[in-house]
């Protein structure tokens, strides 16, 4: 097949691109200036040794241009690059979902800018050209939406404020009132106010005029105020251990009630035509859009105690949710907090994901992966046992390690009699976690890849896992025999390949 | 071009062992022993380093580095070699690898985003390249298959980016 002639970046780019990366070679030349300053001929030494720097990051710039090009063939965009690791890569206009033109002030004086193909990878590694002239930024553009004519979505009008009526005017599909918000906060409670507090005390109790830990401080203070403490009765401490212990709960509940408020207040999940659209927050009110079709698999969650009122949380494995850059490293997709299962559906529904029935069969994972856990766990106590007989001397004592043991029994015990999964239709169920427990669904045709891993000891044991690709997730289920892992990653697949990811992943229009 | 043996679990490990693996260029093993024999440089320097100034008995730091590398560079690429293969199916593509930890992995061609051919500087001399397919998923966004012969690696590419084309008409 003929493609066109090689192109190469403009030149004019190179000199903007030496210029916009000054700022990286900062440290470089402090070292420099560091360095030169304690030697004798200094002064003569300094400017040859930052020309020399300069010179030589203008040489590599040269370089690397000399060595990239790009053509734009009949069916793909390709890039060749690199001086020593010569890379080539084909970008097929059908897999290009946007063309981002970016323009620097710099760059704009040159008339020049930076097109990056975007297409959707999970590793970021995108193709960009910087720089080209803004002519050619536009031809590509123009040539890759031809190529992709009848997938491109024309953005709206960003109608923002007609847009908000609309969607306040419908009811949400997923509203939590204030007495919701505090339940939610009730269940989250959380400590970590304390760690902070406790970090924030050692690293600054150099500012406090008086050393915290020094009872015989607390001691003299009390009796300049006209008491004197002579020992502390059991009574006293009891209370005092219950009070520390009264308040470590006020203090765990008021830090989730507070937090939650502050992050759920007025959680409001609409469906809109561009997609799900979650407004939350107190003082920061932020207002996040999810495509419906980048929705890749929905995972369903819930406590230990929060399960028994019947309450789970929804969150998404999405793709980056709007196009918009800021909120690209976003990956929260938590679409109802607490909720109670009906309305869970709703939401699984409106995301065109099927709902797990009651009728699904679900299977567990071989025992033998968790027994062989336990054995190491059982080896690592063992081992800790016998380093505290020998090195510390401890004797008898270094048995009370072996009350580990039932610990480490009761959770390999629990973690495999909640990890179940099930290829159900045209969905893939797997749940986990015994305190925290989800479920994730995960629509079989939104999968990427499928890779069966096995380590040296499962191999031993003939066991092995399977790891799904999806974007902005992972799906994996372990302790499986080859055979069942091979049966559910060709069922997958099966499915997977006779569909092209960018009719399921593209908008309807 | 669904095969009814697929999705059967009474023939799921035949079709699996049926579909012969392609091995990789067997140049492989040289090239993996020259980029092992570079990378194990920093260390043995290091190691030699010790030796010089401070070890109190001779060899106790470069002989086991030596022996380490000894092993990664003598024994690891032909293991690792006969470990790597792939089948390009209709629709897919299989990788199989690893020496001791093993995986096998699947990418049905429609959902690879894009695809890198790239030659390091050891492949070069000896005409060899590494095909890359990127996927949008998390896991396995890059999946690579080292050491195939340049063309083979540029024709793979031509078949891949041809079913892609296909794939939406």
């Amino acid at each position: 097949m003929e493609t066109e002639a090689g192109r190469k970046l403009s030149l004019t780019g190179l000199l903007v691109g030496f210029i916009a990366g000054l700022p990286q070679l900062f440290f470089p030349i402090l070292a420099v200036l560091y360095g030169a300053g304690n030697s004798d001929r200094g002064l003569l030494l300094m400017p040859v040794l930052i020309f020399g720097l300069l010179a030589a990051s203008l040489l590599f710039r040269w370089i690397s241009w000399m060595r990239f090009a790009y053509y734009v063939g009949h069916e793909d965009i390709r890039i060749e690059s690199g001086l020593l690791n010569r890379s080539a890569r084909s970008i097929p206009y059908e897999r290009i979902q946007d063309v981002g033109i970016e323009q620097k002030p710099l760059a704009r004086l040159f008339g020049l800018s930076e097109v990056k193909l975007e297409t959707g990878s999970g590793s970021g590694d995108e193709a960009k050209l910087s720089y080209v002239t803004m002519i050619e930024a536009e031809r590509l553009r123009a040539l890759v939406r031809a190529h992709k004519s009848g997938v491109i979505v024309v953005p709206s009008p960003a109608n923002a404020a007609a847009e908000t009526e609309r969607d306040d005017a419908a009811p949400p599909i997923f509203a939590m009132n204030i007495a919701r918000v505090l339940t939610l906060g009730f269940y989250s409670f959380s400590l970590v106010i304390l760690a902070i507090l406790g970090g924030l005390a050692q690293q600054f109790d150099f500012l406090l005029s008086f050393d915290l830990y020094d009872i015989d401080a607390w001691r003299d203070s009390a009796k300049n105020n006209g008491y004197v403490i002579d020992a502390v009765s059991r009574c006293a401490r009891i209370f005092a251990g219950v009070a520390a212990l009264f308040g470590l709960i006020v203090i765990g509940f008021a830090t989730g009630i507070i937090r939650t408020f502050l992050r759920e207040y007025g959680f409001r999940l609409d469906v809109s035509p561009r997609g799900f659209r979650r407004r939350r927050g107190l003082l920061t009110l932020t207002d996040v859009v999810m495509p419906i079709h980048r929705v890749q698999a929905a995972t369903i969650y819930t406590g230990p105690i929060r399960k028994r009122r019947g309450w789970h949380g929804l969150k998404f494995i999405s793709l980056a949710g709007d196009s918009d850059k800021a909120q690209k490293g976003d990956s929260n997709h938590i679409v109802a907090p607490l909720a109670n299962l009906a309305e869970i559906e709703r939401i699984l529904t409106a995301a065109k994901i099927d709902p797990a029935g009651p009728d699904v069969i679900f299977l567990r994972g071989r025992p033998a992966w968790w027994l062989v856990q336990l054995m190491a766990a059982g080896l690592v106590i063992i081992a800790g046992i016998i380093a505290l007989i020998v090195a510390a001397d401890a004797g008898w004592k270094a048995m009370l390690l072996l009350a580990l043991l039932p610990l480490a029994l009761g959770s390999a015990f629990l973690q495999w009699r909640f990890s179940l999964y099930a290829v159900d239709g045209d969905n893939l169920l797997v749940c986990g976690g015994w305190w925290q427990q989800r479920m994730t669904i995960a629509p079989q045709i939104k999968i990427q890849t499928a890779e069966i891993s096995q380590g040296p000891v499962a191999r031993f044991f003939g066991l092995c896992k399977i790891h799904f690709g999806i974007a902005g997730g992972t799906l994996s289920i372990s302790a499986l025999c080859i055979s069942e892992a091979r049966l559910i990653a060709a069922q997958v697949i099966e499915q997977v390949a006779a569909l092209d990811y960018s009719k399921i992943s593209a908008p309807k229009i | 071009m669904t095969d009814p043996t697929m999705t059967n679990p009474e023939n799921i490990d035949a079709y699996y062992d049926d579909h012969a693996l392609n091995p990789i260029d067997p140049r492989y093993i040289p090239v993996t022993r020259i980029t092992s024999a570079i990378m194990m440089l920093f260390p043995i320097v290091g190691a030699g380093v010790l030796e010089f100034t401070i070890s109190p008995i001779p060899g106790i730091f470069i002989l086991p580095i030596l022996l380490i590398a000894a092993y990664f560079v003598f024994a690891v690429p032909a293991r690792k070699y006969r470990r790597w293969g792939y089948h390009m199916g209709a629709d897919r593509l299989r990788i199989i690898s690893g020496y001791l930890f093993h995986s096998d992995t699947i990418v049905p061609f429609g959902r690879i985003q894009h695809i890198d051919v790239e030659q390091g500087p050891v492949q070069r001399p000896y005409g060899l390249a590494t095909l890359t397919v990127y996927t949008a998923g998390n896991h396995n966004s890059a999946v690579s298959l080292p050491c195939l012969s340049h063309e083979d690696a540029l024709a793979m590419r031509e078949a891949i980016r041809a079913h892609i084309k296909r794939d939406l008409h």
